[in-house]
């Protein structure tokens, strides 16, 4: 008896939270980006009241209408910004995988008493302020920056670069802030390959590198994808790296729908923005869902 | 068959945590600039932290932060650990595959559809924003992360102990508390640090969850950063980071001493 209800309370506590703050007010976005938009507070007309009773509610649910989607595609900002915001999630994607690949390659072949300390230092930034992290960019690529001042005084460069305010800058905020969650599948990953393998393939008479592209990099792809979808989702949805490091022609969703949220207050057409921003990153997730059950499992 | 220091791998090491590191060193170095103008050296000087300390609106916002990432943090530990508990001891019961699609999808949901769908139940239910609003945002998506760090070491452990301590007649609250918990404590307190430092970290979510009188030090920050940078905000950050910094290390060396002081213990019970 207890123990049905020790068991019960362990599954029911945190699935009942989950389920108000999180399940419950997805359908309210879901409802809300068919109602329409009114002057008052909150900016909306509700189109599904729960006091209805069945009766009330098929006569809300008549009321619907997918007025605010049809907007998003007529007007050709909000298209724009999904194809610049995939764009430049997949871009960052793959520079964080260039960069984080050999690093965490490195890692997982570096003297085993270092390794420990190496993932502190992976891990370190990590604790540390995203806000802060990007923040401190500004002062580096900016006109005036230190990046340009050293690049001018090694001569490198004669004009300052313009990097600040572009979609570069974009880029390596992205690429700064997420490559810890880059480096940590794959180290896990590359940390279990026995060296064996790549003994055998030597023995086999295969150079180093057709040893890496025939043997590790195959043998890697779980930790590879898992890295590349913990970047990319989040990504897609960035809103404070474009803001602050991004300039005005830097078009990415997660800022559309702040802006349309605060700036313009129009709930109804950010629920929408939101309810096709979440189509849009519905496969990556439930493909991200499905390698984390299934790298639990192979723990098991 | 070479292995370990080649020099690929030590390049890549050194490139790799140089990228990592180097812009929050020079942001520690500059905050210590006598200049306004943040990135011209013009010789040491600590008065930008005296200049944040005494900010009173820079200080009341810390305030704040702090206050909602300690019951966050702890809220959320509570609800993680439970979550990680089903999802490992409880294989089959109804609505599992809901349950572990609404762990796992926050880790990933872009912040701005989280804060968004949180800010639109509060006003359904009638709720006035404030810090309460904000702790319970964050206790939802830092519950998670709590949840993900449990389970894998509650995968890695052996069920059987728990098991044996039943099998001498513990009841199974007994069993969680006296055997299971003191194995998983390291697991649940880095989960309850990393709580903290997500909750201390959020601006988006706060930001839409946040209403007057309950301005988080990112959302104090981030509206200063706009404005431009200022060696004041580099001392925060400093601060910031020196603070999360120690907390990590400490934390991380007191688990280390109680790991070995339980082996010690396992061995010597064992002998």
């Amino acid at each position: 008896m207890l123990k049905r209800l020790g068991k019960s309370a362990v599954i029911w506590l945190p699935y009942a939270w989950l389920a108000v703050f999180f399940l419950a007010p997805f359908l309210l976005v879901a409802k809300l980006s068919l109602s329409a938009p009114a002057i008052a507070m909150p900016p909306y007309i509700p189109a599904f009241d729960f006091a209805d009773g069945i009766a009330g509610w098929w006569n809300d649910i008549q009321k619907f209408s997918i007025e605010n989607f049809v907007f998003l595609t007529t007007d050709s900002l909000y298209w724009k910004s999904y194809l610049s915001s995939l764009q430049i999630a997949l871009i960052s994607t793959f520079l964080t995988l260039l960069i984080g690949y050999p690093l965490a390659y490195a890692m997982a072949r570096a003297p085993r008493n270092w390794r420990p300390l190496l993932l502190m230092l992976v891990i370190l930034p990590f604790w540390t302020s995203f806000l802060i992290r990007v923040y401190a960019w500004i002062g580096i690529l900016k006109k005036e920056g230190l990046l340009n001042q050293f690049l001018l005084w090694l001569g490198i460069i004669s004009e300052p670069l313009t990097i600040m305010n572009t979609d570069w800058a974009v880029y390596i905020g992205i690429v700064y802030s997420y490559l810890p969650f880059m480096i940590l599948p794959l180290y896990a990953n590359l940390e279990k390959q026995s060296p064996d393998l790549l003994e055998a393939a030597a023995d086999l008479g295969a150079t180093r590198v057709r040893a890496f592209w025939q043997v590790t990099w195959p043998l890697s792809m779980s930790g590879v994808v898992a890295g590349c979808l913990l970047v990319f989702i989040p990504a897609v949805g960035e809103f404070v790296i474009p803001s602050l490091l991004g300039g005005s022609d830097t078009l990415m969703i997660g800022r559309v729908l702040y802006d349309e949220f605060f700036s313009n207050r129009d709930w109804p057409v950010s629920s929408a923005v939101a309810i096709i921003l979440l189509l849009i990153l519905l496969i990556p997730i439930m493909l991200f869902q499905r390698s984390e059950a299934r790298a639990r499992e192979a723990g098991t | 068959m070479k292995r370990g220091l080649t020099p690929f791998n030590i390049t890549a090491l050194v490139f790799g945590f140089s990228f990592l590191y180097v812009p929050i060193l020079l942001l520690i170095i500059y905050s210590f600039n006598e200049s306004r103008l943040v990135t011209v050296w013009a010789g040491f000087s600590t008065k930008w932290y005296a200049e944040a300390l005494s900010n009173e609106a820079l200080m009341g916002a810390a305030w704040v932060t702090a206050r909602v990432a300690f019951i966050s943090a702890c809220v959320a530990t509570v609800l993680g650990t439970c979550a990680a508990l089903a999802l490992v001891r409880f294989t089959r019961f109804r609505g599992r595959f809901l349950f572990s699609g609404m762990i796992y999808a926050p880790l990933v949901m872009p912040e701005v559809i989280t804060g968004l769908s949180l800010l639109l139940l509060f006003v359904a239910v009638g709720m006035d924003r404030g810090i309460t609003t904000v702790i319970l945002a964050h206790i939802t998506f830092s519950m998670c992360f709590v949840a993900v760090v449990v389970q894998s070491r509650l995968l890695s452990i052996d069920p059987s102990m728990e098991e044996a301590a039943q099998d001498l007649g513990a009841t199974p609250a007994r069993a969680f508390f006296s055997v299971t918990l003191p194995i998983i404590a390291p697991a649940v307190a880095a989960g309850w640090m990393l709580a903290f430092t997500l909750s201390l970290d959020d601006l988006v979510i706060a930001q839409f969850n946040s209403g007057p009188g309950a301005t988080t030090l990112p959302m104090k920050i981030f509206s200063q950063v706009r404005l431009g940078v200022t060696p004041e905000i580099n001392a925060v950050c400093t601060l910031l980071v020196g603070v999360v910094t120690a907390g990590v290390i400490i934390a991380s060396l007191t688990m280390k001493r109680q790991e070995v002081k339980r082996q010690r213990d396992l061995a010597t019970s064992a002998a």
